[in-house]
């Protein structure tokens, strides 16, 4: 892989990390923190909202980011060529042992 | 069948169990030993990190501390769940790129220094005996209340089982206990969840009984409704609303996830897969198994509050159930009739209040307290062993491997064969458990405070030194090393001097900028990239194949030429 392609692909995993780091920031310390006691006179079923995220909201959105970071990083890794590499590298290791 | 005997049947099969795969996953190289060969599905990966990971503190301990701190319980759900975020994002894909066996194997080789491989060292060490000391002290507690056992025999059951699949299997056995060990104590976590969230809300699911109505037996209208007029009716905070400031919860929060991600048990668990893919793959996995407890355990802390008060307050003491004798027995429950009336207040005015609830019981007393069946009770009891010894062997090969790789093979003694390393890391392994027993049998009295070491220490340690190895190319020996330094020392003194030197000033008023020395980690992390910047702005740049390195883990695909 050249010089500049591996460049881009960097821009691009670090763009990804970054916009996901945020929402994660947002979620977690902006609603579950800073702004839930503003977020509790909003309320659903037996829920206020501020205290629904903070003690389960949160972790959900957690466990989306990590599975949109994996989408998206394979589909990174695919059009930048990297996947067959990688799927390589499993074999030949598979092969030595 | 009683109690007693099925906490005979269900520990006995675990145990079988964990024997079992043991003796068919011995280990015959210092690869399998150290990381299982590099072999491990990311599935299996997820469910043996999800163990690794959940503790006696996830298992016996959370949903208690949670039920009597209401929302200010937030900080151990999000910051042990959101930590894994960080871990994904940032750490797992490159560290599996890179491809040895330990942390200090990274922060030695990236920094080019031996100073640097030895700091990890001693921090690796160091954070996982302070761990493994409450593994061993949680399995002791279940043995002694359940098995009706001694203490010390409880604790020596314990060390008997983890050394046999530990020095055995290396990573290879505990990998694959640990994928058993996940299976029985979700299971167990689970089912008298469902059970009391049915009893209650007539919900299966105890995420959304969380927020149900209770049945008419239970007094109708919605649960944290009900909770907290009856928190606030004898006097205890309202559930749903923080007691602690703000910034405390942030920083506390924060400390917690940062530490998480540099937890050096839990990152060598990234090194055991084929590949790049499976290492994020597999980060997705651990945090959904994780994710099924720690979003049942605020519910479970909240059923198990509201039937506690529920079925205490104001009751008459010569009716009590059997259960509450039983913890009273071992110290964890104590009543005091202050006022003679022979019934039971239990307020939040400490003048009036005659009740004191351990909180590390709620979730063992809890299918009691919701008179469940005899073998849901069992049950837990084999789930909270299982969290406990999963979690001690994975830090037991972290200090092994330390020993045996980092300090001796990669330091001292380069010259000895594969099979001598190996030999030496099953030593490690078993002078480890015998220390490790010792402190669960005469635990320093300080053992709940230094908990607060481990996370805060690896967030302020690790932490940053790996994420800036890998996305900074030009940070150098001399930044890691002083941001180390200072990251470790500042964070260290906070905690000594608040909880060993003058835990009488341990309050808010006393406190730097308002933050207690559980949330000093986070400010100990920032100390450290900061330090760290700073200093490699004024110092040389590393070395060209140190350079390389940095460009090479970046990109997944083949295996960095060495």
């Amino acid at each position: 892989m050249s010089d500049s392609s591996a460049h881009s692909y960097w821009k691009a995993n670090i763009r990804l990390v970054l916009s996901l780091l945020s929402v994660w920031f947002l979620i977690s310390f902006g609603c579950g923190i800073l702004f839930v006691d503003a977020l509790d006179t909003i309320r659903f079923g037996g829920f206020k909202l501020g205290f629904w995220i903070a003690q389960q909201g949160s972790i959900f959105v957690f466990v989306a980011l990590i599975i949109i970071y994996i989408r998206a990083m394979d589909k990174l890794d695919s059009k930048y060529n990297l996947e067959s590499s990688a799927d390589n590298a499993a074999k030949s290791q598979e092969d030595v042992q | 069948m009683n109690v007693q005997i099925w906490t005979y049947i269900f520990v006995a099969l675990s145990f079988g169990l964990y024997i079992g795969i043991a003796i068919w996953s011995r280990a015959g190289s210092t690869k399998e030993f150290y990381v299982a060969g590099g072999g491990v599905p990311p599935l299996a990966n997820g469910m043996a990190t999800a163990a690794d990971w959940m503790s006696a503190a996830s298992f016996i301990s959370m949903a208690g501390l949670i039920s009597f701190l209401g929302r200010d319980g937030t900080f151990y759900l999000m910051g042990w769940t959101g930590g894994y975020v960080l871990l994904a994002l940032l750490l797992a894909p490159y560290l599996r790129k890179f491809g040895k066996f330990t942390v200090p194997d990274f922060i030695g080789d990236r920094y080019y220094s031996q100073t640097a491989r030895l700091i990890a060292v001693f921090c690796a060490i160091a954070i996982s005996f302070v761990y493994v000391c409450g593994q061993m002290q949680g399995a002791g507690i279940v043995f002694s209340r359940f098995l009706e056992v001694d203490f010390t025999t409880g604790v020596f059951i314990g060390m008997t089982i983890v050394f046999f699949y530990a020095v055995l299997g290396g990573m290879k056995g505990i990998t694959y206990t640990q994928v058993a060990q996940y299976c029985v104590l979700i299971f167990a976590f689970m089912v008298p969840a469902i059970f009391i969230s049915i009893l209650m809300t007539g919900q299966p699911i105890p995420q959304v009984g969380f927020g149900s109505e209770l049945t008419e037996a239970y007094g109708g209208g919605y649960l944290l409704d009900r909770l907290d007029n009856l928190s606030e009716e004898l006097g205890f905070a309202t559930y749903t609303e923080g007691q602690r400031s703000t910034q405390d919860v942030f920083f506390i929060t924060a400390a917690l996830m940062f530490g998480t991600a540099g937890l050096p048990h839990v990152i060598i668990r990234f090194f055991t897969v084929p590949n790049v893919r499976d290492a994020r793959k597999s980060a997705g996995y651990a945090l959904v198994f994780i994710a099924i407890l720690y979003t049942t355990a605020p519910a479970v802390a909240a059923f198990a509050r509201t039937n506690l008060i529920n079925t205490v307050s104001n009751a008459e003491y010569e009716a009590v159930p059997e259960w509450f004798t039983k913890w009273e027995g071992t110290g964890l429950i104590t009543f005091d009739d202050k006022n003679n009336d022979g019934r039971i207040q239990y307020v939040g005015d400490p003048a009036v209040n005659e009740l004191d609830v351990n909180r590390d019981i709620m979730v063992l007393a809890n299918p009691e307290i919701a008179e469940l069946p005899n073998w849901v009770i069992a049950l837990v009891v084999a789930g909270a062993l299982a969290a406990a010894l999963s979690t001690a062997a994975g830090l037991l090969l972290v200090i092994s491997t330390s020993v045996a790789h980092d300090m001796l093979k990669r330091t001292f003694m380069p010259d000895i064969t594969e099979k001598q390393e190996l030999a030496y890391a099953r030593i490690a392994i078993f002078i480890a458990v015998l220390i490790a027993g010792y402190y669960g049998i005469n635990p320093p009295a300080y053992v709940a405070q230094v908990v607060a070491f481990a996370f805060g220490l690896a967030a302020a340690s690790f932490f940053p030194a790996i994420v800036l190895g890998i996305f900074q190319k030009s940070m150098n020996k001399q930044g890691a090393i002083s941001g180390m330094i200072v990251g470790f020392l500042f964070t260290a003194l906070y905690i000594v001097y608040f909880k060993l030197i003058n835990p009488a000033a341990d309050n808010a008023d006393n406190w730097w900028l308002g933050i207690s020395p559980e949330g000093i980690g986070s400010l100990g992390t920032l100390a450290n990239l900061l330090v760290a910047v700073v200093v490699a702005k004024f110092t040389p740049e590393p070395p060209a194949h140190v350079q390389q390195i940095v460009e090479d883990i970046r990109l997944p695909g083949e295996a960095i030429a060495r």
